[in-house]
């Protein structure tokens, strides 16, 4: 590096001098290049390998029809068949209910630090925002197994696994909603309020409108993100093989507990399983992914 | 219904610093006044008072007193919001929202303010875009985004969208400063046909305009650097700009300031 800034340095008066700095140049260019491409290379070898085995491990499981309308009851881990009908319908109503519960504290949490928070309320809140954020999994579950199991004495059931969800996702809705907020140009904001618009009108009216796919957006991804969480359903959320709808009462199979049951049979068909749940794990997240993308496409800020 | 404004001993505060001080003066009713001066001198400082918009920055206060006619907006009992549907406003940069089309944007401020009479919006829209010249441009394509209009066309839009809440007096802060000379143009005439119905104090860094545009203009400036900003002569058009009392206006209009 230091011959390559030593010909640079060198004061260029005639022509080969300029030949040979642009050249210096050039190398560095391809370096940096070289560089960035590694880096960039080495991140998808995880990424490609793991969806690689999962496809090669579990796709046949994801092609017949019973695994999509099936449960495991009654099918022990020697045995063939059955599906993940139960899983996949339990990750789903957590996600659903987890959603139902955070995106309305999130947003109006990230509306309040936005549109109307000034002075120590709003340092305070948005501090707390920050510390959640950086609460792991596995703490947020055992709080709400102290609150619920421990404090109240309740049972464990599903509904206490979508509060420690809830306790991680608020956090990442305030946040990206926050951001997208704060990108609605404060020109909107002043040309309702010269129009003799209220504050509050002005912001259901104009300010949300504008900003509504890119809420959109980050909430998908935090769903996303929460579905594959663990540790709270290991916590609070044991693994039943059986179709559960009830949230308040009884265990509710979903697609991590159902990896982690069969993670350590030795047998070809749970292995198989195991493969699967993971791989629809992976879909489910990817389609979520890819519909947080397509609503993005649409948004008015960017 | 235009009304007439009377500023008295006007001083503009961003949390302690002030920004503009004594500022006293009358704006008649089918008028255009015409604000210029240096940057930074508090010219859109004043407008931005005229109706209570000031007050939505973090901090912004004022002291003294501004009537709108007989009433005083700064009083106790006076609502910002009623006041900002009186006293209308358009912005430097046109602002239309990106969410609404044509025709939403001009019905925004009623329907925004709970009128769902589609008969009456309607009426409304067609009207407000002839007054702001947009009609003949954008009748067959009202459904289209605002956002997707040219500059000038936009702020003709903005315009609209201002006048259909049937305001007293039209706030314009720097209208054409983003506009090319065709649409200033526009913007102009508009101006000229606006004044017979609506009180109009526009802000201008284009002295041409405001001499073309304005029956009256006021001269504002700073003190000294850092000191607040405050208004040096106000006069007719034709009087400050050809025989102006204060040296310093004449310094100004004439080009040989600072």
């Amino acid at each position: 590096m230091s011959a390559l800034t030593h010909v640079g340095t060198e004061v260029s008066t005639d022509r080969s001098d300029l030949m040979a700095k642009s050249s210096g140049r050039a190398l560095r260019d391809r370096l940096a290049r070289f560089v960035m491409w590694g880096s960039f290379a080495l991140a998808c070898v995880p990424l490609v390998w793991i969806l690689v085995s999962t496809l090669l491990k579990g796709g046949h499981m994801l092609l017949s029809l019973d695994w999509w309308t099936l449960s495991q009851n009654g099918i022990t881990a020697r045995r063939v068949g059955g599906g993940a009908a139960h899983a996949i319908q339990g990750t789903l109503l957590q996600a659903l209910v987890t959603a139902a519960m955070s995106v309305p504290i999130g947003v109006f949490t990230a509306i309040y630090l936005v549109e109307y928070g000034r002075g120590r309320l709003a340092k305070v809140v948005s501090f707390m925002v920050d510390i959640l954020t950086g609460v792991p999994s596995i703490v947020a579950a055992l709080f709400i197994y102290a609150l619920w199991v421990t404090t109240f004495g309740f049972q464990r059931v599903p509904f206490a696994v979508t509060l420690a969800l809830t306790l991680l996702m608020i956090p990442t809705i305030v946040r990206s909603t926050e951001e997208m907020l704060k990108l609605v140009p404060n020109e909107l904001r002043e040309a309702s309020y010269a129009l003799g618009v209220p504050k509050w009108k002005t912001i259901t009216s104009i300010v949300l409108p504008t900003a509504f796919s890119g809420i959109v957006t980050g909430i998908l991804l935090g769903l996303a993100r929460v579905m594959g969480e663990t540790a709270p359903l290991i916590i609070l959320g044991p693994y039943t093989k059986s179709m559960a709808h009830n949230l308040f009462d009884g265990l509710m199979g979903t697609l991590p507990t159902m990896i982690n049951q069969d993670r350590t049979e030795a047998l070809q068909p749970a292995i198989d399983r195991v493969w699967g749940a993971a791989l629809t794990l992976i879909l489910i997240v990817f389609l979520l992914n890819l519909l947080g993308r397509f609503v993005g496409r649409f948004s008015k800020v960017s | 219904m235009a009304k007439r404004i009377d500023v008295k001993d006007l001083d503009i505060y961003y949390g302690d610093f002030k920004a503009v001080e004594g500022v006293s003066m009358t704006v008649e009713p089918r008028s255009v006044t015409a604000f210029i001066g240096p940057s930074g001198c508090g010219k859109s400082t004043v407008l931005r008072t005229l109706n209570r918009m000031h007050e939505v920055i973090p901090g912004g206060r004022v002291d003294g007193k501004v009537m709108l006619d007989d009433q005083d907006l700064y009083a106790p009992s006076m609502d910002p919001v009623a006041v900002r549907r009186t006293v209308g406003m358009v912005f430097q940069r046109p602002n239309p929202f990106p969410t609404m089309s044509i025709k939403d944007n001009v019905a925004a401020g009623l329907r925004l303010n709970g009128i769902k009479d589609k008969k009456r919006l309607d009426e409304t829209v067609e009207k407000s875009l002839r007054g702001a010249n947009l009609w003949s441009e954008v009748k067959d394509r009202l459904d289209k985004p605002g956002a997707g209009l040219s500059g000038g066309q936009q702020q003709r839009l903005c315009i609209a969208r201002a006048i259909a809440v049937n305001p007293q007096v039209l706030l314009m802060d720097e209208p054409c400063s983003a506009l090319d000379p065709i649409s200033t143009l526009a913007i102009e005439d508009l101006i000229n046909e606006l004044k017979s119905q609506y009180t109009i104090v526009i802000v201008t860094h284009n002295m041409q305009q405001a001499a073309r545009v304005s029956d009256q203009t006021a001269f504002f400036n700073l003190k000294a650097t850092g000191q607040p900003g405050r208004l040096v002569e106000v006069g007719s058009t034709q009087k400050i700009f050809s025989n102006p009392e204060q040296q310093a206006t004449e310094d100004y209009i004439s080009g040989r300031f600072g």
